[in-house]
């Protein structure tokens, strides 16, 4: 018997270890009469079936902490979620928090209640970030890598089905994983789950948001939804999780307090017969086809992960958030070449909050309307308010009458003042409030790093000139930036600008003057702060060039163009700025060198080519006067 | 409480090999207590998936899938499935690898609701499908298929645990549940029998393969969903017969034409089939003339013929060509569908 079906043997006996069984029937038991057991003292068991067992046990003691039950206040819904910081920020999904809107109620394990409160949303991922408030040493899950699951693989499932943590108490359920890297096609218009994972473990409506974690009690994913069909909305062996992989992805956009979208390649591929995928159309305007990418050009990886089929290719796209730039290899006319794709959003910004308000769940369902019955991809939303019909009404009300107000006050629950003060409404937010923290953060850093940590603090008012001297080769570089005087001398060769208008057009047509919008709008962000930048926000995080490790983005409107700073999570300082003038134009890229503190060179680059590279003797900031 | 419990088969049957196993597995286990504590589910789940197949065929309107799972017997590509709608069509079989392949229909058991289908390829992972039934209930098992059609294009079967709840027989109740199959079956405690699971492979803790999946199955009386598998040793003298081809008298293509006026027809049977109006009318008889053999045969109306001689009768224009090969004066064997009943018919000239 090989070792490991010995375990899996293990694994079941000890599973029934905890649980009463029932006596044998008379057959069996017959069957069974030479090797009948006697009852003599204690059970001993087994010592591999003891292992097995308390490591189960622990795994589940680890994992449970984290497990958070989710409650709409007032009675309307609720689901699950699972911790994943020290500071309270937890994920669930989108549909358990569209029906509660910014404010929600949590329990722990430990019997605790907490106030919640809307942080991120990502409608089409299905997730959504909330922060529970009240202590920063919140127990918290520790993240898995989803891509070592298999089939096959032990996992439980930790939450709240049919809302019964009323006790705060979660259930805990256990089984295999059934598959990975599946794909299940949008529900609706939105919610695509692209690379999630497949268990047998049960998952039944109210389940939705909640940790699903592999047998050491590491996150895996997070439960999403299940296939109901004509069996009714209760666990029929299948339940998908959104796999922690891709939540990883988003947690920086997440964290940003926006409503954020998916990435798409701006060209659609078909699986070859022959093997392999292959570009059936594509984009002009898109940033693969500026770095290459041809139509009948074979993929062979999209952000280092080989791809086969065209299903493939949606498995890592649908896990990619809108706007990152990610590393892609293809071969065409016999080439193979890996270039940095900037990916574009799956939608516009209005069609996705169009999308997203008609993808808002309907009102609660009038209880003992027939089911539809339709096969139909569902999600494991729980309605309390169905619940509770079914526990306590003990006459079927009126179909056709409008439905009384829930006996719990039906008006909007106050929310009280600790958690309205965490929340912002703004357009295009799930809770701009968050935005405002990164944006402080972003703006502190910037203002305790070179240069800026060079210069005297001066009123605001003052208006400020930054002259940078360095060479570039044997040529002399001259770069100055003030108000409304741009100017950059190279060498021989001087430009000068008086007009934001004219650096677009720099940034636009791929010239060396493309430096002085980066320059120039760093200078007024330090000058004025994001607030009084322009339209100015935290993107969230994304890698630089390609690649890992993820560094924070704030963008400011600058003009007519967008201003990306990239800066490194940890020293918080800036590696990177990207200046967009046209969206279907490469950006200027300003890469910043470092030496110690400071700042040595400056490489301004278009796509892959490096248009200028200055090492800087000088960075001075002057005063001037009034314009 | 465990003691009340019969000691399970697998560990009863392996005690005198634990303990050797036991040392060398605990050494391991101390090593990496963490990482190994949980193992994955064995046997490898990929192993077994690697033998279960996809299979596309007919339906897809009203709630009928078209798609079922099914299982390589064979390296030369025989596939085990449930006998269903699903395969009114030559069905399509997608194999673990992506490979895709039109399928031929080899043999059907109705009364098991077995069919047997082949693909051409060679060097294929199969199960071997023992003799005899090597589990009792108690005992972990794999449940892998391809249900509600999860895995698409290359993407391995769907993999699920459970335990064998029970080995017994299907309540054999006329109408408690619609199927002809009267046989054993493996009750199972795992939610298995879904849309596109008949046919899915059901292992033990080694990979051995022990039973098929079944139809979906509802119990009339109390709406309760039944999840279970049909025991190998009631479909192995099956299998067998399909695969080495015993279950029809004569093959088919070495029996010649006959005259006309030598073989049987309809009419010399006494048979009236529904009016032949599709591309592949089912053989369903509309009306059965006095004193003929059918009338004998206390054939009826709606009775629907299955087999001829072993042979699979897919439609009318197959069982009139299957007639024009047997002499009027022989006696034919058939095998028919009445409701719920799969019944063997003897026509007698």
């Amino acid at each position: 018997m090989p070792p490991a079906a010995a375990l899996f043997a293990a694994s079941w006996l000890a599973l029934f270890s905890i649980t009463p069984f029932c006596p044998a029937p008379l057959s069996h038991a017959q069957d069974a009469a030479p090797e009948t057991v006697s009852i003599a003292g204690p059970l001993e068991l087994d010592p591999l079936l003891q292992s097995v067992e308390q490591a189960r046990v622990a795994a589940i003691d680890r994992a449970r902490p984290s497990a958070v039950s989710v409650f709409v206040p007032g009675g309307g819904g609720g689901g699950s979620g699972v911790l994943i910081s020290p500071d309270g920020f937890a994920l669930t999904n989108f549909h358990v928090t569209s029906p509660a809107g910014t404010f929600m109620r949590c329990g722990l394990s430990d019997g605790r209640v907490y106030d919640a409160v809307l942080v991120g949303l990502d409608p089409v991922g299905d997730l959504a970030m909330i922060q529970l408030l009240g202590r920063d040493d919140f127990p918290y899950a520790t993240l898995a890598d989803s891509r070592q699951a298999r089939a096959g693989d032990w996992c439980m499932v930790i939450g709240n089905p049919f809302l019964l943590a009323t006790n705060l108490q979660p259930t805990v359920t256990w089984g295999i994983l059934s598959g990975v890297g599946r794909y299940q096609y949008p529900s609706g218009t939105l919610l695509e789950y692209a690379d999630c994972l497949q268990t047998d473990a049960s998952i039944n409506p109210g389940n939705s948001g909640g940790p699903i974690y592999n047998a050491q009690g590491e996150l895996l994913g997070i439960v999403g939804r299940c296939s109901f069909e004509k069996r009714g909305r209760v666990n029929v062996g299948v339940g998908y999780a959104i796999s922690i992989n891709q939540a990883k992805n988003f947690l920086g956009y997440l964290r940003s307090g926006r409503i954020v979208d998916h990435a798409t390649l701006g060209a659609t591929v078909t699986t070859d017969p022959d093997g392999g995928v292959v570009v059936s159309n594509i984009l002009e305007s898109s940033d693969a086809y500026r770095r290459g990418l041809r139509y009948n050009a074979q993929i062979l990886e999209i952000d280092g992960r080989p791809v086969m089929t065209a299903n493939d290719v949606q498995n890592v796209l649908g896990t990619l958030p809108s706007g990152w730039r990610v590393p892609v290899t293809f071969r065409y006319d016999g080439i193979t070449k890996r270039v940095p794709v900037r990916l574009m959003g799956v939608h516009r910004q209005d069609e996705l909050l169009a999308k997203m308000s008609s993808a808002l769940p309907p009102p609660p369902p009038v209880p003992d309307q027939p089911e539809d019955e339709k096969d139909a991809e569902e999600n494991a939303e729980e309605n309390q308010d169905d619940t509770e019909n079914d526990d306590e009404a003990p006459q079927p009300p009126d179909p056709k009458r409008p439905r009384p107000p829930s006996p719990h006050g039906g008006a909007k629950p106050a929310i009280p003042k600790s958690v309205s003060d965490l929340i912002i409404p703004r357009r295009g937010y799930a809770n701009y409030h968050f935005n405002q923290v990164q944006q402080d953060r972003f703006i502190d850093s910037l203002r305790n790093q070179f240069p800026a940590d060079q210069f005297p603090a001066d009123a605001e008012s003052n208006s400020t000139a930054w002259t940078i001297t360095g060479k570039t080769g044997e040529a002399e570089v001259k770069l100055s930036v003030a108000d409304d005087q741009f100017a950059i001398l190279v060498g021989e060769t001087a430009m000068q600008a008086t007009k934001r208008s004219e650096l677009y057009d720099a940034v636009d047509t791929d010239s060396i003057a493309g430096i002085l919008p980066a320059l120039d709008a760093w200078r007024t962000m330090l000058k004025l702060g994001p607030q009084k930048f322009g339209e100015a926000y935290y993107q969230g995080t994304m890698p630089l060039g390609g690649e890992r490790p993820l560094r924070d983005c704030m963008i400011g409107l600058y003009g007519d163009m967008e201003v990306r700073w990239l800066s490194h999570p940890e020293s918080g300082l800036v590696e990177c700025v990207e200046v967009f003038a046209d969206r279907d134009s490469d950006p200027a890229e300003l890469w910043i060198r470092r030496e110690g503190e400071s700042i040595s060179g400056l490489e301004l680059r278009y796509g892959t080519d490096v248009a200028l590279d200055v090492s800087i003797s000088d960075w001075k900031q002057t005063e001037t006067a009034q314009p | 409480m465990m003691s009340l419990r019969r000691p399970s088969p697998t560990l009863v049957s392996r005690l005198p090999r634990l303990p050797y196993l036991l040392a060398s597995l605990l050494t391991c286990l101390l090593i990496t207590a963490d990482a190994l504590a949980q193992p994955p589910v064995a046997p490898s789940a990929r192993d077994v998936q690697q033998r279960v197949v996809k299979i596309y065929g007919a339906g897809g309107i009203k709630g009928l899938e078209a798609y079922q799972s099914g299982f390589l017997v064979s390296p030369e590509g025989h596939i085990a499935t449930a006998w269903s709608y699903v395969l009114d069509v030559e069905p399509i079989v997608v194999l673990d690898d992506g490979r895709r392949f039109e399928s031929t229909i080899v043999g059907i058991e109705p009364a098991l609701e077995l069919a047997v289908l082949k693909v051409d390829a060679s060097d294929l992972p199969y199960f071997e499908v023992d003799r005899e039934l090597n589990a009792q209930w108690g005992d972990p098992i794999l449940a892998v298929s391809n249900l509600f059609n999860i895995a698409a294009g290359n993407e391995p079967a769907s993999v699920m645990q459970g335990t064998i709840a029970a080995v017994t027989n299907l309540d054999a109740r006329r109408g408690t549940f619609k199927t002809p199959y009267r046989g054993k079956v493996l009750i199972l405690d795992l939610i298995a029998n879904n849309p596109g699971a008949a046919g899915g492979a059901v292992v033990d803790g080694e990979g051995r393969l022990i039973g098929m999946l079944g139809k979906e199955l509802r119990d009339s009386g109390t709406g309760v969903w039944l999840n279970y598998a049909l025991p190998i040793d009631a479909l192995r003298t099956a299998l067998g017969d399909i695969i080495a081809g015993r279950t029809t008298t004569v093959p088919k293509e070495q029996n010649p034409v006959l005259r006309r006026d030598q073989s049987h027809n309809l009419t010399t049977l006494g048979l009236v089939l529904v009016p032949n109006v599709l591309e592949s009318t089912p053989a369903y008889i509309d009306a059965v003339a006095s004193d003929s053999p059918a009338a004998d045969a206390k054939l009826r109306p709606d009775d629907l013929i299955l087999l001829l001689e072993g042979q699979r009768v897919g439609d009318q224009q197959t069982l009139i060509d299957l007639l024009r090969r047997i002499d009027r004066r022989d006696a034919v064997s058939i095998t028919i569908q009445r409701g719920n009943e799969v019944l063997p018919i003897r026509l007698q000239p």
